[in-house]
């Protein structure tokens, strides 16, 4: 556990002294919905639409955070120091996918008043409570499974062109509960029908995935 | 076959189409089956690190995309001709299942993107027990995401389907099964026997003095190996 802690710091350390990840998300959010804005022809957005655009968004802004995951421990032999360390490998997985929910809730930090600015007319801000717990449960699964195949991507000769191939169908059924736990709050007569019940479909999905990641992670990193 | 063209009756609604039925779903509840079992497989090579489990899981993954890819078209072909449509995209099921597909099509790049063969095992087998979890999140998600209202053709039990067709469907599963089975081991020999032949030449590449009798042998072409 304190390894993992250190292990979270260290990174988020780096990100704050380089500043590569998080802003390159940000950017890419907000260019995202300029180019949204144009690709639909609409000025302002409601219901699924507007829960589409926000979560295909997120999730591509996500993707590119996951790939920078695991690249200093490649590039510079990072993996090599923490094998050989007596601490447990688990621990690396905690601290990588602690580090990639903190770059998300960063990016969202940035992208979702941008978002409510560009698109949404009014009753943001009735939404936002509920919106950012969909938001939250959203981004542990995506960190846990990010992490976990970042980590299966970082080997392969593949790479980069890997990781998004693997982690979008993966990530589908958080997907489907994330937009359709956020299209009746930005329906345009505010609602809060069903929420509960996606709230409760994301949370499984983050059990479920953590559990298989806590289990399968040590295979991950033998050599 | 028999059964399927002449016992099995006419389907009032559908007619001669919905034989394709007795293809369509055996080859996809094969598949799933195929997808949770290379699962169980990988956890084993996991557990007692032989790598013939993650060529058992390999294969089984193999040869499920196969069915799988065959399961879209047939089912494509099922929904023009009852439907009217080529593809629909409210009806869970159909969507599950290319969700699943896309999915396992990336076990190939997975696995031939890693060199070492011992660490692409490993990897492969994480994937494969991931995914096969994954397969029933995902429909159970999909059929969330839908609240509608399809005729299932089990989900009214028996009474949805008169005795002959049960009898014909089951038939159609069993044979399926044997068919799948049979291509599963298959592949698996034809792997084993590639594999053997690849160190033999490895073997004759390493002797320094090459004989006549390593000659007829580098004439056969040589074939992208997935040991």
């Amino acid at each position: 556990m304190r390894a993992a802690l250190a292990i979270a710091r260290k990174d988020l350390l780096v990100e704050l002294r380089t500043k590569e990840s998080v802003p390159a998300m940000a950017l890419f959010a907000v260019t995202t919905f300029v180019i949204f804005h144009f690709g639909l022809n609409r000025n302002r957005l409601e219901g699924e639409l507007a829960a589409g655009v926000l979560w295909v968004t997120l999730l591509f802004a996500a993707i590119l955070g996951i790939n920078r995951l695991f690249v200093a421990e490649r590039e510079q032999a990072g993996f090599d120091g923490l094998l050989m360390a007596p601490i447990e490998r688990n621990s690396l997985l905690a601290a990588k996918a602690a580090a990639l929910l903190v770059y998300l809730i960063a990016l969202e930090l940035i992208a979702l008043p941008v978002f409510a600015l560009f698109f949404i007319d009014s009753g943001f801000w009735h939404a936002l409570p509920r919106l950012a717990a969909v938001t939250l449960l959203a981004d542990i699964g995506l960190a846990v499974v990010g992490a976990m195949l970042a980590s299966i991507a970082v080997h392969t000769r593949a790479r980069d062109l890997l990781l998004p191939i693997l982690l979008l169908p993966l990530t589908v059924p958080a997907m489907i509960a994330a937009a359709a736990a956020t299209k009746p709050l930005l329906s345009v007569p505010f609602d809060t029908g069903g929420v509960g019940k996606w709230l409760v479909v994301l949370a499984l999905y983050d059990a479920v995935f953590g559990l298989l990641a806590y289990a399968l992670f040590d295979f991950l990193m033998e050599d | 076959m028999a059964l399927i063209f002449f016992y099995a009756p006419l389907d009032a609604d559908q007619g001669f189409i919905q034989k394709i039925f007795y293809v369509h779903v055996p080859m996809a509840i094969v598949a799933l089956a195929g997808f949770v079992v290379a699962g169980v497989l990988a956890a084993i090579h996991l557990r007692t690190r032989d790598e013939v489990w993650d060529y058992r899981s390999y294969v089984t993954i193999h040869i499920s995309v196969i069915f799988g890819v065959g399961v879209l078209a047939t089912g494509a072909i099922w929904a023009k001709a009852s439907w009217g449509k080529w593809w629909v995209w409210d009806e869970p099921t159909l969507v599950s299942f290319l969700i699943v597909v896309l999915l396992y099509a990336t076990y190939y790049p997975l696995r031939y993107s890693i060199e070492d063969p011992g660490r692409r095992a490993r990897y492969a087998s994480v994937f494969a027990i991931t995914a096969g979890a994954f397969v029933p999140v995902n429909f159970a998600a999909v059929r969330l995401a839908q609240s509608l209202v399809h005729p299932r053709v089990f989900a009214t039990a028996s009474g949805g389907m008169p005795g002959e067709m049960w009898l014909t469907f089951l038939v159609s599963l069993l044979g399926i099964s044997l068919l799948y089975l049979t291509l599963v081991r298959l592949e698996l020999t034809a792997k084993h026997a590639r594999g053997r032949l690849k160190r033999l030449r490895k073997l004759l590449e390493a002797e320094p003095p090459a004989g006549p009798a390593a000659t007829p042998l580098t004439t056969v072409p040589a074939r992208p190996t997935y040991e």
